[in-house]
C-alpha cells in the first residue's frame, strides 16, 4: 500500500520535474543559425572552390599534375617572339599562353594539393561553398580570361610562326634549286 | 442571447439557428486550429532550443495559413485495397464528434451553442463518438498500422472515459447541475469561488474540499490528455512504431480534417477543464465592464477569459508533450486501471460523504 502511493507521488513529482526543465528551456536563447540570412565563420583554413588568378598563372601544369583525381585540365600555347606577355605578381616571366584552365568542381575532391606546388601561388581556395547546379556541366569551371577568338588566333599565331620557321630552316635547301631552275632559259 | 440577436435580424428561426451553429466553427475553431498548430510547433521548437518556423510572416506566423494552402491543393489519394465509402466517412465523423462538443461548451454568458440541461454529459457522450470515426478509419484504410492506431485509441479512449466521467460526477454532486452555462454561473466572482478552491459556497466542507479537487483536477487533466490522444498516451498515432497510426493512408483535405479535429479536441478537453474546476468564463478577478458600467463588454471579457483559460490548458498539454516520452501499451492501461480508476472512486465517495453530510 505504501508502494503504491509512493509508485504515484514519485510519478505525478518526476513530471513536475521534467516540465521544470522544459520550461528553462523555452527561455533559453536558440542555437539555430538562420542559415542563407546569416552564416557561419568559416575557419581560416577552410577549403572550398578554387579559385585561379590568370594574371599569375605561368602554365607550369603543376596542379594539374598533382591533381589526384584529375579535375584540372591546362592547354598552353608557346608565345611567339616579339609577344610580351608581362610578368607574375612575384617577378617571373610569362612565357605560355594558357588557352584551356578547366576545373571540373563535380570531380574536385578539394584536397588542396594542387594549391602548394604553384610556384606563383596563383591557385588557391576561397571561401564560396554554395555553387550547386542542375547540370553537371556547368561545374566545368573555365579559368581562363582570353575571349576564345583570342585563344583560336593565339594557336594560329603560333602554328604559322612554326610553318614560317620551318619553312625559313627548308628555304636554304630549295632556294638554290629554284634559282636554278628559274635561271634555266 | 446570439440566438435571439440573429432571429430579431433575420426573422426565421431555421437561418438564426444555422448562423448560430456555424459561429464556432468559423469564428472559433478554425482560427484556433491555425493559431493552435503554430504555437505547437513554437512551442515544441523552443523548448528544444531551435527556433520553429520563421520564413513565413512574421516568426512564422502565416506558416499555418501556407500549410493549409499547401493541403488544399493536394490530390486526394484513396488507397485501391481501402473500402471508400467508409474511408470517405471517417474523417467527416471524426471532425463532426469534435464538433458537436462545441455546442454545449459555454464560450461566454451571451454565447452558447445549445443551453441543454445535460451539458457535460453531452459532451462525454458526443466526444466518445469519435472512436468510431477513428476505427472506422484505421479499418478502411486496409493497412494494418492504422487498424492497430485504430485499436489502441479505441481502447484507450474507453478505458479513459471511466476517470473522467467519475470526476464529472463528483462535480455534479457538489453542484447537483449538469448545464455547464449554470455551472460557469456559479462559479461567478472572484477566483476562489472557482470549484479547484472548493467551490461558489462558504464553510468548512469548501476547505475540505480543496485537495479532494487538486487530485481530481489531477485525475480528469491526465485521462482527458488521454482521451484526445496526446503524448504521453499518444500511442494510437506513434510515429516511431506506427507511421502515424489511423489517419497514415489519408492525404489533403481529409487529412486536415483529422489534424482540425485533433486541435479542436484539445480545446475542448481544455475548455472542459476550465468550466468544471475554473470558473468557466468568469473571470478570476471582477469584470472592467462592470466597473464602467458598460454592460455590453462584459460577455466579450468573458469569451476572453474562457479562450485565455483553454488555450492556457492546451499551452500545458504542448508542454506535456515535450518533456514526456510515450507510455507502453501496459503503463497506459496500468495508470488507467490501477491508478485513476481507485483514485477517484476514492474521492467520489469521500465527497458524496461531505456533501451529504
Amino acid at each position: 500500500m505504501k508502494e503504491y502511493f509512493n509508485n504515484a507521488w514519485s510519478a505525478l513529482y518526476t513530471i513536475f520535474v521534467g516540465m521544470k526543465i522544459t520550461f528553462k528551456h523555452l527561455f533559453v536563447p536558440s542555437v539555430t543559425i538562420q542559415y542563407p540570412d546569416v552564416k557561419l565563420q568559416l575557419p581560416e583554413r577552410e577549403r572550398n572552390r578554387l579559385y585561379v588568378n590568370m594574371d599569375d598563372c605561368i602554365g607550369c601544369d603543376q596542379c594539374a599534375r598533382a591533381c589526384p583525381v584529375d579535375c584540372i585540365t591546362i592547354e598552353t600555347v608557346k608565345s611567339i617572339p616579339g609577344e610580351d606577355l608581362g610578368k607574375t605578381s612575384n617577378g617571373k616571366k610569362k612565357a605560355l599562353w594558357v588557352t584551356k584552365f578547366d576545373i571540373d568542381f563535380a570531380k574536385c575532391c578539394y584536397c588542396q594539393l594542387c594549391v602548394f606546388p604553384c610556384p606563383t601561388e596563383c591557385i588557391y581556395m576561397t571561401d564560396v561553398y554554395e555553387f550547386s547546379e542542375f547540370e553537371r556541366n556547368n561545374l566545368i569551371y573555365d579559368f581562363v580570361t582570353l575571349t576564345s577568338q583570342e585563344r583560336e588566333d593565339k594557336k594560329n599565331n603560333y602554328a604559322k610562326f612554326e610553318a614560317e620557321k620551318a619553312a625559313a630552316k627548308s628555304a636554304p635547301a630549295t632556294k638554290p634549286i629554284e634559282n636554278q631552275e628559274t635561271t634555266k632559259p | 442571447m446570439i440566438y435571439d440577436f440573429f432571429f430579431r435580424i433575420t426573422d426565421s428561426n431555421i437561418i438564426a439557428s444555422i448562423i448560430q451553429s456555424l459561429l464556432p466553427l468559423f469564428i472559433f475553431i478554425l482560427p484556433f486550429a491555425l493559431f493552435a498548430v503554430w504555437l505547437e510547433r513554437k512551442v515544441s521548437a523552443h523548448m528544444q532550443d531551435r527556433l520553429g518556423p520563421m520564413r513565413v510572416g512574421y516568426h512564422g506566423a502565416l506558416q499555418t495559413i501556407a500549410d493549409i494552402l499547401k493541403l488544399v491543393q493536394k490530390e486526394d489519394i484513396i488507397p485501391n485495397e481501402a473500402d471508400k465509402p467508409l474511408f470517405n466517412i471517417a474523417p467527416v465523423l471524426v471532425f463532426i464528434g469534435s464538433y458537436a462538443v462545441f455546442a454545449a461548451i459555454p464560450f461566454s454568458g451571451a454565447f452558447i451553442g445549445s443551453n441543454i440541461d445535460l451539458g457535460i454529459i453531452f459532451i462525454i457522450a458526443a466526444s466518445g463518438f469519435v472512436v468510431a470515426g477513428i476505427l472506422m478509419a484505421g479499418w478502411a484504410s486496409n493497412n494494418k498500422y492504422s487498424l492497430l492506431g485504430a485499436m489502441r485509441s479505441a481502447a484507450q479512449i474507453i478505458s479513459y472515459e471511466i476517470p473522467t466521467v467519475l470526476v464529472v460526477l463528483t462535480i455534479i454532486m457538489i453542484t447537483g447541475t449538469t448545464n455547464l452555462q449554470t455551472l460557469s454561473e456559479m462559479q461567478t466572482g472572484h477566483f476562489w469561488n472557482w470549484m479547484i478552491l472548493g467551490g461558489p459556497k462558504f464553510g468548512i466542507a469548501k476547505f475540505i474540499f480543496i485537495p479532494f479537487m487538486i487530485i481530481n483536477f489531477i485525475i480528469i487533466y491526465i485521462s482527458t490528455l488521454a482521451e484526445v490522444n496526446r503524448t504521453p498516451f499518444d500511442i494510437p498515432e506513434a510515429e516511431s512504431e506506427l507511421v502515424s497510426g489511423y489517419h497514415t493512408e489519408y492525404s489533403g483535405m481529409k487529412f486536415a480534417m483529422f489534424f482540425l479535429a485533433e486541435y479542436a479536441n484539445m480545446f475542448a478537453v481544455s475548455a472542459i477543464v476550465t468550466a468544471l474546476f475554473f470558473g468557466g468564463y468568469q473571470s478570476p478577478v471582477g469584470y472592467l465592464g462592470n466597473l464602467f458600467g458598460m454592460h455590453w463588454l462584459v460577455p466579450i471579457e468573458q469569451f476572453f477569459w474562457f479562450t485565455a483559460k483553454g488555450i492556457f490548458f492546451v499551452f500545458v498539454q504542448m508542454w506535456l508533450r515535450w518533456t514526456l516520452p510515450r507510455l507502453r501499451v501496459d503503463q497506459l492501461m496500468a495508470v488507467c486501471w490501477k491508478y485513476l480508476i481507485p483514485i477517484a472512486f476514492v474521492n467520489l465517495i469521500i465527497i458524496g460523504l461531505i456533501t451529504v453530510l
